[in-house]
């Protein structure tokens, strides 16, 4: 009897519900019954109210399990698991489930599908294609196509990335480089730390593809130091790479050179400011630079540097495998192709759910989160990372878009999603914003450094009622200096929770609404 | 120079010549050590021609690196805002409760070090906890209490 083949994800959020000790099980079950059965560590699919998830291969396709714990073993097991038997954790086929089935993966289209270190199921999966579709053509024709597609930056400034390349690509320097910003500090985002894990190679292809376009042989990856497992499977693609031809001095026969190395951070949220993280892998504190010059020109080591994220990065190899048009054709106004939006906090169906830009975020959060775990209602939800505004019910219907955002104040950011339910004290996160900010600044511009720290001091006061009234119009003025004064985001965007917040719940504050907060 | 610091020459040798190499030798010093001790600082900033001061000044500004040893176990509870939304900052204090040790502290037997941590990329599995190298998602207070029970009792 043939080996069943059985899935287990090696994601970090599979693990941390257990999913290594599931997969030892598994095997240990299938050994005392006499069944032959193949392990394979894959990706997530970033349902992750199900993981472990467990899948089965079968005639008729992956049948799925979840969330499988040790004690279900047996009985799944009784249940014929390893022929995709009916049981209560089932939950059929793999790909019907709807969740996954509404979204539209094009990032995310391997994610939990393969084993993310096999490089014969990312060659059999599409892999490569775009690699060798850009080596037959010329560099600016590989810009133009990045350019095309409309491709913006995807760690949150939106910037078109095919202008950073065209940039980058017309300096002139006996160096350049491309850098992948993969330092992921906002809470409410993994869409990095799935990618860097769960489908190493697509990052590796989009880099090299980078490197080609602008005529940088060198790339570095900036990984934060809370991925220790993102690290280890991003070094040991790496390595693979590179033995079988994809990285290095010849890449794909092509004569042409890049090399590729992880580099790790240190626990500093300001390195994912691109200017601060350059500092960082060039050895310094991480403090921000003022900008100009652009790092496009004068970037890592004074050289030109591409400077993306890892979704903008991994989002390359399709646009070059199937073409500007084909990624263009998804999304909605300026907002072109595709986001990974993450679903966090207290969340029924946590989880990755890739979609073209223009859905909402009631859609997101109600038909594919489920609502609240708690069962509450839910009151706020911050959509951007700890720099991204809380979005009121006002405008959960508005189309998650760049520019709708950015009209009524706000950011999709990486497209982090964190919900909050009736029992949030926004009074309490608006000062947690203004703590981190405090805690995080890199201490170079004033308003950042010492707005911050005032900033906490202030909302402790309007919280006890000191000289409630002139406190809020000192916040207020607070914020404007932050936002108008700092060097960077951290500084610049850490009002936009905290304005939200006084905005949309001034009773949290102590605060009649909306006399008061007239001033 | 103490016998506790030889692995710093080795790794500064091994780094010196990296662009950008400080950040990788200080992170191998802590691997090798468990923290970057006050020798280490004249040993690296010899190697990559940096003031004693610069080497400080990176050492320092990063949460990730320690100047001192840590506890036997250490506990990390992640406090950033989608762990919040899901009871995180409760999680702490009953850590802080039944570790006997304030958070940012190591407990004066040596045990455990109680952390608070921004973000371990398991938000859509919040609260969510480290010990030492172990993650675990979705925590309860009784998972909690389970998680904690053997950590930070006599050797």
């Amino acid at each position: 009897m043939n080996a069943v083949t059985v899935y287990i994800p090696r994601d970090a959020a599979a693990l941390a519900a257990g999913a290594d000790e599931v997969a030892d099980l598994i095997a240990a079950e299938a050994a005392a019954r006499g069944r032959a059965v193949k392990l394979v560590r894959n990706g997530s699919r970033g349902l992750f109210w199900l993981e472990p998830l467990v899948e089965v291969a079968t005639p008729a396709g992956r049948v799925a399990y979840g969330p499988v714990s040790s004690d279900d073993m047996r009985g799944l097991f009784d249940a014929g698991l390893l022929e995709g038997g009916a049981h209560p954790l089932c939950h059929g086929l793999t790909e019907a489930i709807p969740y996954l089935a509404r979204q539209e993966r094009l990032t995310f289209a391997r994610m939990g599908v393969t084993d993310p270190l096999s490089l014969a199921d990312y060659e059999a999966h599409e892999g490569w294609a775009g690699l060798k579709r850009a080596l037959t053509l010329e560099p600016a024709a590989i810009v133009q196509e990045v350019l095309d597609s409309g491709l913006r930056g995807r760690g949150g400034a939106a910037f078109p990335a095919g202008i950073k390349w065209k940039t980058v690509a017309g300096a002139r320097a006996a160096q350049k480089y491309v850098v992948c910003n993969a330092d992921e500090g906002d809470s409410g985002t993994f869409s990095d730390r799935m990618t860097l894990e769960g489908d190493p190679f697509m990052l590796i292809e989009g880099m090299a593809i980078a490197g080609l376009a602008v005529g940088a042989t060198q790339g570095y990856i900036y990984i934060r130091s809370e991925y220790p497992h993102a690290v280890a499977v991003m070094r040991e693609a790496i390595a693979r790479a590179e033995a079988a031809g994809f990285l290095g001095e010849n890449v794909c026969h092509s004569g042409k050179a890049f090399r590729l190395e992880v580099r790790k951070a240190a626990g500093a949220y300001v390195c994912g400011e691109e200017t601060a993280m350059l500092e960082s892998i060039e050895g310094k504190r991480g403090i921000v630079r003022a900008k100009p010059p652009l790092p496009a020109l004068q970037g890592l080591f004074g050289m030109p540097t591409v400077i993306n994220n890892v979704i903008s990065l991994a989002s390359v190899p399709i646009i070059l495998a199937r073409g500007s048009a084909f990624y263009k054709d998804y999304g909605m106004g300026r907002s072109r192709g595709t986001l990974p939006f993450q679903l966090a906090g207290n969340i029924r169906h946590g989880g990755l759910v890739e979609k073209a830009f223009g859905l909402t975020l009631r859609e997101l959060v109600f038909d594919f989160g489920g609502g609240t775990r708690s069962g509450r209602p839910v009151k706020a939800i911050q959509v951007g990372g700890p720099l991204g505004t809380y979005v009121p019910e006002a405008k959960w219907d508005v189309p998650l878009d760049y520019e709708a955002y950015a009209a009524f104040g706000a950011v999709l950011g990486h497209g982090g999603i964190v919900v909050h339910d009736d029992t949030a004290d926004m009074a309490r996160l608006a000062r947690y914003a203004m703590e981190f900010c405090a805690l995080e600044s890199c201490g170079k511009c004033t308003p950042c450094r010492i707005g911050s720290t005032r900033g906490v001091e202030v909302i402790d006061r309007i919280t006890r009622n000191e000289r409630r009234a002139e406190q809020v119009i000192l916040l207020r003025d607070l914020c404007d200096t932050m936002l108008a004064g700092s060097l960077c985001a951290m500084g610049g965007m850490t009002p936009y929770p905290v304005l939200s917040a006084l905005d949309h719940w001034p009773e949290d504050f102590g605060v009649n609404a909306p006399t008061e907060q007239a001033a | 120079m103490t016998e506790a610091i030889a692995p710093v020459e080795r790794i500064a040798d091994a780094h010196r010549d990296i662009p950008g190499g400080l950040m990788p030798a200080l992170h191998a010093v802590q691997e090798a050590l468990g923290h970057v001790p006050e020798e280490a600082v004249a040993v690296l900033a010899q190697a990559f021609n940096r003031s004693r001061a610069e080497v400080h000044g990176v050492l320092t500004y990063y949460h990730f690196f320690r100047r001192e040893a840590p506890g036997r176990t250490v506990v990390q509870v992640c406090r950033a805002e989608s762990c919040q939304a899901c009871g995180g900052e409760d999680l702490l204090a009953r850590a802080e409760a039944l570790l006997g040790c304030k958070a940012h502290e190591t407990r004066a037997d040596g045990a455990v070090t109680l952390e608070p941590v921004y973000c371990l990329g398991l938000c859509a599995s919040s609260p969510a906890l480290q010990i030492d190298d172990k993650l675990h998602a979705r925590v309860t207070p009784e998972k909690l209490e389970r998680l904690l029970a053997g950590v930070g009792s006599a050797q």
